[in-house]
């Protein structure tokens, strides 16, 4: 090997194959990304469907009709009002029980620590089937009935660790000498917290809420195994109706969930982008 | 007062998961070796057999679905690597954005998705039926019902899982570090396998965790795209509690099921530490 060779020709040869390279790679991460996008687009356009039939799988022409034909099928209102109930409960509790966790574990060291974050991380990684399985046998055993309230339990439990993951990042990464100079000041630990602490955590404790929501909302393993045979949420309708054929009205209230997420999910970016976090 | 503080904050999550975790698995192990029937009620009876009888009845789906999971977790590793290392080292200021379109699917019902597909690859469908009646493919094609059509199914809903861990890993790679190593005349692949593969693997690691289990006990994609010859543990487990309500045997079967996760996953995480798994899960 001589000493002019890798620097010169080193940099010559690799810079136009990396770059051919680069190029494949954009093709393959965009193919990828249609490949997500899909079943989405389908969604979407096939709410527009002019089926005639229940099974909305093949293309009849265009038609808006269906937006206006919503309540057809007052069961599937009643699953999506159940989603909305579950998931703004569930998430209401989460999030208390939730910043509580985060700011004990992001600020204080204490006993039964290890213990506590043992089962976070049990209960983020347990398959959904064997909580809502264990859960269920819980129910069945101490006989209690399940249906609505038994679904919140359930949706607080799974979505609790990550409120909490979340704000604990946000305390951890927070200047606890603001909090010292409020006290210095003469504020009292209960002013501290609402005028210092609160104000400081509350991005994490939204995108937690944000989180805690969207899984509550889309979950249907844990409430298949938690409801009762009257509480039936908007991904238990849809399952039931895979079998008899799913009418196109379940195509526009997928898409005005995605529309309304995704409209969360960008204004959220942008507010946090002007807050500077 | 001040040193309760971190009792009184953690105490009403604690004894959630306590209470609403830890304690049905014990529900479960206990109802596992009951015996009975729903309307005479079930008993007590440690018939610690029915264990046993489980596993050599579902055997096959048992390994069907560590068959399955497995297949699926390579598949997503290979698939999302890439996609993950784009964003991370080429993605520039359009990262969020990117980031976002992978995401998308999250906003859509996860059952929808799948149903989603369902429509897409109809035996009649707007895929397959164009290629039919142009000849490209036999009049008996089908991909429906067929094993490729779970695997990609469960690919398709856990791909992000998979993606996002490993872009977290990836992001984190001082691009000097790359830098250091081609100017000590490492070539590109030399300063990828030595340097930005191993500093990723944590994030592989993360991903694997966050998509094998869930696939492994999934049954929403074999339900809907796949057929008879299809049957995962989770579908027979589904079955027995909810539809035949012979909890016993269903519950014997999570429990193993759960028995088997958890061991692998504790082992896993020891293996790895649990903060940075839980951290990487969080993202």
């Amino acid at each position: 090997m001589s000493a002019s060779e890798p620097g010169s020709t080193g940099g010559v040869r690799t810079r136009p194959r990396g770059r051919a390279g680069d190029r494949l790679l954009r093709v393959y991460v965009w193919l990828v990304i249609a490949w997500l996008l899909l079943p989405i687009a389908v969604m979407i356009v096939f709410g527009f469907n002019d089926t005639q039939s229940k099974s909305n799988v093949s293309w009849q022409g265009f038609t808006a009709k269906w937006w206006g034909r919503l309540d057809e099928y007052p069961q599937l209102l009643d699953a999506v009002d159940y989603s909305l109930k579950i998931a703004l409960l569930s998430v209401l509790v989460t999030t208390v029980l939730g910043t509580l966790m985060g700011l004990a574990l992001g600020r204080h060291r204490f006993r039964g620590q290890g213990a506590t974050n043992l089962m976070m991380f049990a209960a983020i990684s347990s398959p959904e089937l064997v909580m809502g399985a264990s859960l269920l046998s819980l129910f069945i055993s101490t006989g209690v009935e399940t249906g609505f309230w038994t679904v919140v339990i359930a949706h607080v439990l799974f979505s609790l660790s990550f409120v909490a993951i979340t704000v604990r990042a946000r305390v951890v990464g927070m200047d606890a000498s603001i909090e010292e100079a409020a006290r210095d000041l003469g504020a009292s630990a209960w002013t501290t917290f609402w005028r210092i602490t609160f104000p400081m955590i509350l991005p994490g404790v939204v995108a937690g809420a944000l989180l805690a929501f969207a899984l509550s909302i889309d979950d249907f393993v844990i409430t298949q195994f938690t409801t009762g045979g009257d509480v039936q949420t908007f991904p238990l309708w849809i399952w039931g109706a895979t079998r008899i054929g799913v009418p196109p009205q379940v195509n526009v209230i997928g898409t005005l969930i995605f529309a309304a997420g995704v409209a969360i999910a960008v204004l959220n970016a942008v507010t946090a982008r002007r807050r500077g976090t | 007062m001040k040193r309760l503080t971190p009792y009184l904050l953690v105490l009403p999550g604690g004894l959630w998961l306590a209470v609403f975790l830890v304690v049905p698995m014990v529900f479960m192990a206990s109802v596992s070796t009951q015996e009975g029937d729903l309307v005479n009620g079930f008993a007590q009876t440690f018939n610690v057999g029915v264990y046993g009888d489980v596993l050599s009845q579902y055997g096959t789906q048992f390994l069907r679905s560590a068959g399955y999971g497995l297949a699926a977790t390579v598949l997503s590793i290979l698939l999302a690597y890439p996609v993950a290392y784009w964003i991370a080292f080429r993605g520039g200021a359009r990262k969020s954005t990117y980031l976002l379109l992978v995401l998308l699917p999250f906003f859509v019902s996860f059952v929808l998705r799948t149903v989603s597909w369902k429509f897409l690859l109809a035996d009649e469908g707007i895929l397959l039926a164009p290629l039919k009646s142009a000849g490209l493919l036999p009049g008996d094609f089908h991909v429906l019902q067929t094993t490729a059509a779970v695997i990609g199914g469960l690919v398709y809903n856990y791909l992000p899982f998979m993606i996002l861990p490993i872009y977290v890993a990836l992001e984190r790679v001082d691009p000097r570090t790359v830098e250091a190593a081609q100017d000590l005349y490492a070539s590109r692949r030399e300063a990828f396998t030595r340097i930005v593969l191993p500093l990723s693997l944590p994030g592989v690691f993360a991903g694997v965790l966050m998509t094998f289990v869930p696939m492994t006990s999934d049954y929403v994609n074999a339900a809907i795209l796949g057929g008879p010859e299809n049957t995962m543990i989770g579908n027979i487990i589904q079955t027995e509690y909810l539809v035949n309500n012979d909890y016993p045997t269903a519950a014997a079967l999570s429990f193993t099921l759960m028995a088997a996760m958890l061991v692998g996953i504790f082992a896993y995480a020891r293996a790895l530490g649990t903060e940075n798994v839980l951290e990487a899960a969080a993202r």
